[in-house]
């Protein structure tokens, strides 16, 4: 790894293998971020982004290496234990939100992993919109509904960790532009947060150190001082 | 290493049965070779049966065995479990009885009346059935069936709990005395032949070929512009009807249709046949009917014991058994159809 | 009253009767079918052991650990029974069904299937294949009551509005509590759910339990009516398929209506053409999947 950390490593990965059935999805992914720091995954579709954060999650069929949380091994952990102690927010892809429960039950479903949690009022203040529609089922959301209270319920809980995925995929501007603030209050607050991002523009400003994924491997990281230098190379690896 | 896609997810499902060396010549040699012992064995069994066995028992066998082909005809080669045959193969030995005893009909033309009968019958259930996929396909088979079985407790022909009683061998062709042991048995080794080769022969064409596309992946055989529904009605239609033939046979045999052939436990048992034979194998249903008739026999002294066991061995195949035997052996043979 | 209006009321208390039934059952199928994508063909064979354990505990039991004077009622049945019927049913779930999770839904069908035959032989080896009359009926429910169109036993007017608190019970809990929340999210995405934090092998365990705890319940509620028999769940599982494929497994509500409905149907249809009163829930499944195949309440997956 090229890359150093100040800190004390909060999620270090090594090795990381993972399998969907019969097909091996990842090769040995290599990544790592200190407490506080966000970090993003870059690829292109199925570079193995996605799975990488659904590995940890516990999500795979199979997965073999080693993925520590503040120094403690999570390969073998069951997946409903992986969330309270790793103390994680999981946003996945699709959003995830549930069509036959309302926007407060969404809210409440995932169990507190510790202290700390954002309450629910300060919750529809950071996102108002929600606040209007408390009753309305999951699946008569807006995307952009459904992509705030997919984030919002996993602030509840007290996790630390937060693993976003494609938040802004098929959002209105205006709509990543108030993720993009609320993001940034959140690294400010202290979360440490690892974003899979299609959208460069919008994970650019708010990364720490940027991931390069092919193939369901790391093949480059770039500190977020180094990107002004290294556009072209991005420019290669995300181009379609 | 190229192929690895996030969408991955969705194809888990179907990779753990994949069968492998379907285009190896050395495999499918090896495949035709066994095959071809295996229908050695059978017809050689046919042939010698009745001379160290009890022919009753092994026509029992026969009718059971093609009933369980027929069956295994929509589960084995469509992925359509019915839960109601047994009133095909019931409902066809009311009629086919009813035919021979009431209305003078020659054995042939009985068991072919009975056979139309259990056709049509399947067209009906079918055509309903098809409307629904999977699980529900199962409950409704089973529903449609119980009516045949109310039917066939309230009609006045069917002669209620008793059943259908002294039915007629008759002369085949006018020739043949069926009361003989032995002509009967030969003549229903005949049509379980008969039926047997219908069934190779459809598991083998074009028509069969399109079934096991659609068991395999429904919606891609519906992208690839085949009407499926039409095919899956056909498919029930003609197990319906084999399964009908077996039953037809089996009410001559005995000279007896009765309400067990047409209660959802033979619809149980026919299942269990297939499974323990082995589930779109060619030979698994007889193999299948076998062991479980053989069983039956076994067990007669224990009572309603016979129950227990035929439950702990569903449950056993269904856990740690679900290739069947026959399955099981084109497993350690390593081929793939047999 | 017009004499002909009052066998249709009539008729259509004792179909009500047989639609507690129905409504109980089904609602404990579709509840184990939205979470575990399993339909539990035993659920007609845990009524029956419902039902036995009830009157085993009342007549037998006593005996058995030879102390003749021990006898547990109905009362205490209602509770007991259930719970042990659950307790089996999780077992089932932890030790059998829990294998069959990947394959195709049918292998769990054809498992369960099996379980029925082994449960029914058990009890006809032991039992009396044709019926041992349930004598622990309490004495408060005894005798009758006049509806004004006519005298009906109190014991089955309890069992008609015990199940239909029961049902709605069951709906409140599904549809407006925080421990339903989980169980309709659990019906939705198992996975993510897991990825939560929640302990989904547990809930499907518990939820397994609790849809067989409700056939339990139904098979004691049916004890003191029908006579107790190895064969009382079997043919009654069929009818329920029908009430299942009527409705839809999709909807808690809908399946207790569908059930509730469809014995009051059954009743009157007694009134019109008895020799029907058997198919009728059958030829109305057929009816329905003509005009409306995916069911009343349908949203099938």
């Amino acid at each position: 790894m090229s890359s150093t950390t100040l800190t004390k490593p909060m999620l270090k990965i090594e090795n990381l293998h993972a399998w969907y059935g019969e097909s091996h999805v990842l090769h040995g992914i290599n990544l790592e971020l200190g407490e506080g720091q966000l970090i993003t995954l870059l690829g292109r579709n199925g570079a193995g982004r996605s799975t990488t954060l659904r590995s940890i999650m516990g999500m795979v069929d199979k997965r073999t290496g080693s993925i520590q949380i503040n120094g403690a091994e999570f390969i073998n952990k069951p997946a409903h234990r992986i969330t309270p102690e790793g103390r994680i927010g999981f946003c996945p892809e699709e959003r995830g939100i549930f069509s036959s429960l309302n926007v407060e039950e969404n809210l409440m479903l995932p169990p507190g992993v510790g202290d700390g949690g954002i309450s629910i009022e300060e919750l529809f203040e950071m996102f108002p919109n929600l606040a209007n529609v408390r009753k309305r089922m999951g699946t008569r959301l807006s995307g952009g509904e459904q992509q705030m209270l997919a984030i919002a319920r996993i602030l509840r809980t007290g996790a630390r960790l937060l693993l976003l995925d494609e938040i802004t995929e098929g959002l209105a501007p205006v709509i990543v532009k108030t993720l993009g603030r609320v993001i940034r209050d959140l690294k400010a607050r202290g979360y440490t947060i690892v974003l899979v991002e299609q959208n460069f523009r919008f994970a650019a400003p708010l990364a720490d150190r940027h991931y390069i994924i092919e193939h369901g491997e790391v093949i480059d990281t770039i500190e977020a001082a180094d990107v002004e230098a290294s556009m072209d190379r991005l420019n290669h690896y995300l181009s379609v | 290493m190229s192929d690895v896609t996030e969408t991955t997810a969705n194809s888990q499902s179907g990779i753990a049965e994949f069968e492998e060396g379907l285009g190896d010549p050395v495999l499918r040699r090896r495949a035709r070779i066994w095959q071809g012992i295996f229908w050695v064995a059978m017809l050689g069994f046919l042939a010698a049966a009745p001379f160290f066995l009890y022919p009753v028992f092994v026509m029992q066998l026969l009718c059971f065995a093609l009933f369980a082909a027929a069956f295994n005809l929509l589960i084995g080669f469509t992925g359509l479990l019915s839960f109601g045959h047994a009133a095909f193969f019931g409902g066809a030995a009311y009629i086919a009885g009813h035919v021979l005893k009431v209305w003078g009909f020659p054995p042939i033309l009985g068991i072919l009346t009975g056979t139309l009968f259990a056709a049509a019958l399947g067209w009906l259930v079918g055509s309903l059935a098809i409307r629904r996929q999977g699980i529900y396909f199962a409950m409704i088979t089973l529903a449609l069936a119980q009516i045949v079985y109310f039917f066939a407790l309230q009609m006045p022909f069917t002669g209620g709990e008793d059943g259908l009683q002294g039915i007629p061998r008759g002369h085949l062709l006018g020739i043949f005395n069926l009361n003989d042991p032995l002509a009967m048995y030969y003549f229903v080794a005949a049509v379980f032949l008969v039926g047997f080769l219908v069934i190779y022969r459809i598991i083998h064409s074009p028509f069969g070929q399109v079934l096991q596309a659609i068991r395999e992946n429904e919606p891609r055989a519906l992208s690839l512009g085949y009407n499926v529904d039409r095919f899956k009605l056909l498919a029930f239609v003609l197990s319906a009807a084999l399964a009908g033939l077996a039953g037809s046979t089996k009410a001559l045999v005995f000279q007896f249709a009765s309400l067990t052939d047409a209660h959802w436990q033979m619809s149980g048992e026919v299942i269990l046949m297939t499974l323990l034979g082995g589930m779109g194998t060619i030979f698994g249903p007889v193999v299948g009917a076998f062991i479980v008739v053989a069983l039956q026999h076994a067990l007669s002294g224990i009572g309603s014991w016979v129950q227990v066991v035929i439950g702990g061995t569903f449950i056993a195949c269904v856990l740690l058994f679900r290739r069947g035997v026959v399955g099981e052996l084109a497993r350690l043979l390593r081929i793939n159809s047999l | 009253m017009d004499p002909m209006i009052r066998l249709i009321l009539a008729q259509g208390m004792l179909g009500l009767n047989n639609g507690v039934f129905y409504a109980m059952l089904s609602l404990g199928l579709a509840v184990i079918f939205g979470l575990l994508n399993v339909v539990n063909f035993a659920h007609g064979a845990l009524y029956m052991l419902g039902a036995f354990l009830a009157l085993i505990m009342y007549s037998y039991m006593g005996a058995w650990i030879g102390m003749s004077d021990l006898s547990i009622g109905f009362w205490p049945s209602l509770i007991l029974a259930p719970i042990l019927v659950g307790c089996f049913g999780m077992l089932i779930e932890r030790f059998m069904l829990r294998r069959l999770y990947k394959l195709d839904p049918i292998y769990s069908l054809l498992l369960t299937f099996g379980v029925t035959l082994v449960l029914q032989g058990l009890f006809i080896n032991f039992f009396n294949a044709s019926g041992t009359p349930y004598p622990g009926m309490p004495e408060s429910l005894r005798g009758v009551v006049n509806l004004g169109f006519m005298m009906f036993p109190k014991y089955r007017l309890f069992v008609i509005v015990f199940s239909i608190l029961v049902c709605f019970i069951v709906w409140y809990v599904i549809e407006r509590t925080r421990i339903g929340s989980r169980l309709r999210a659990g019906t939705e995405n198992p996975e993510l759910v897991k990825a939560f934090g929640i302990n989904v092998p547990l809930m499907v365990m518990l939820t397994f339990g609790f849809g067989t705890g409700l056939a339990g319940l139904a098979g004691v509620l049916a004890a003191p009516i029908y006579s107790v028999s190895p064969l009382m769940g079997a043919n009654l599982i069929i009818v329920i398929f029908a009430v299942v494929v009527i409705g839809g497994m999709g909807s808690i509500a809908g399946a207790v209506v569908t059930g509730f409905t469809l014995g009051l149907v059954e009743g009157i249809t007694k009134v019109f053409y008895a020799p029907a009163a058997n198919t009728v829930i059958f030829l109305l499944m057929v009816i329905v999947l003509l005009v409306r195949p995916n069911g009343l309440f349908g949203r099938q997956g």
